[in-house]
């Protein structure tokens, strides 16, 4: 049989089914601005948006490993990189690009030049404070905790905050090994 | 229109989540202002997707342009196919009928299993209202993208024909 090879971004992402971004861009955009009305507390809304985000990420990475064939990572760098070139890119059409490696290799940043969540988006003075994107720290968040790493997923640089990219600090907390009842060979 | 695209999963997910948090999390006892956030977020949506729309275009002369605009253009950017059948009393009500509504397709909702199991039936019920509630959303998207073309109106769906899914649109006199 031959082995199953992973994918790259753009294979994948050409052949999922995708619709015009604005619609994604747009929807995003109505529901941040009806939780900042319903909410009131930006703070508040910062913790709505990664919760839904966390709980589209456990279901988001079924999605992500039946499409992209990767295998099991050999460790948390090849992680971050398959994130970066195959998860954003096959979701987004974007990829990002990681950086800042951190001695011990535990922690990167993610940055995103280009973000489909922010077109047309301009935040008023009154939404200081807010993590407009916080909905991608969620997903990360989540879909990494769903194949046994502890995340804690933080921005460091936001475009709406004046910055000049999105940056994500992605921390691996504990990497929970996984234990199966049986031996390979049984 | 061309342009960017993203997968498609990200909008049906977040639609998902929205209506999770809006109708577990945030009015969990309080349905009725769930459905109300949930079409007012389809409002702003439809109504700047229309304006971006019809950017380039003529205004229209009268409301069944309008509609048929909606049923064509606006539908299949949105759910890449057209509305499948458009009628009217001629008295301000037009029923649009999708036959296969896509994000009730692909959110695995499927009231249409019959049991007499009385446990099963809560559950069938409460999927039902699950997607009731996922159906204010294009309803409050429709009303937007209407507003934005001058023609205020009442919304509502009817699902009793999954898949298909008929939306009632009431035009304000």
């Amino acid at each position: 049989m031959a082995p199953i090879v992973p994918r790259s971004g753009d294979a994948v992402f050409a052949n999922v089914e995708r619709v015009n971004a604005e619609l994604f861009t747009l929807t995003y955009g109505a529901i941040v601005r009806q939780l900042l009305t319903d909410l009131e507390e930006v703070e508040e809304v910062n913790k709505q948006l990664d919760q839904m985000g966390y709980n589209i990420g456990i279901r988001l990475i079924d999605e992500f490993l039946a499409k992209s064939n990767v295998s099991r990572c050999v460790d948390f760098k090849e992680t971050a990189e398959v994130i970066a070139k195959v998860g954003f890119k096959m979701f987004l059409g974007v990829s990002a690009s990681v950086t800042n490696w951190d001695a011990d290799g535990m922690s990167c940043s993610l940055i995103l030049e280009d973000n489909p969540l922010v077109d047309f988006v301009e935040l008023p003075d009154t939404c200081q404070g807010l993590y407009y994107c916080n909905v991608l720290s969620g997903v990360i968040r989540g879909a990494l905790e769903m194949v046994s790493m502890k995340t804690e997923v933080t921005w460091v640089r936001d475009m709406l905050r004046g910055d000049d990219a999105y940056e994500l600090k992605v921390k691996l907390l504990k990497q929970v090994s996984e234990e199966y009842p049986y031996k390979d060979d049984e | 229109m061309g342009g960017r695209e993203v997968a498609e999963s990200c909008v049906d997910n977040l639609i998902i989540e929205m209506v999770s948090a809006y109708c577990n999390r945030f009015y969990e006892s309080k349905p009725d202002l769930a459905a109300r956030r949930i079409e007012a977020i389809g409002y702003q949506v439809g109504l700047q997707l229309s304006e971006r729309y019809t950017m380039e275009r003529p205004r229209f002369t009268d409301h069944l342009e309008a509609i048929k605009f909606i049923c064509k253009d606006f539908w299949s950017e949105v759910f890449k196919k057209q509305i499948d059948n458009l009628k009217t009393n001629h008295r301000g009500t037009f029923v649009l009928q999708d036959n296969r509504f896509r994000w009730l397709t692909r959110m695995s909702v499927d009231p249409t299993q019959t049991n007499t199991d009385s446990s099963l039936e809560t559950t069938e019920n409460k999927e039902t209202q699950s997607a009731s509630m996922h159906l204010y959303f294009p309803c409050g998207i429709i009303r937007g993208a209407l507003t934005s073309l001058g023609i205020p109106c009442a919304v509502s769906a009817d699902m009793s024909n999954l898949p298909a899914c008929s939306f009632v649109v009431r035009i304000k006199v």
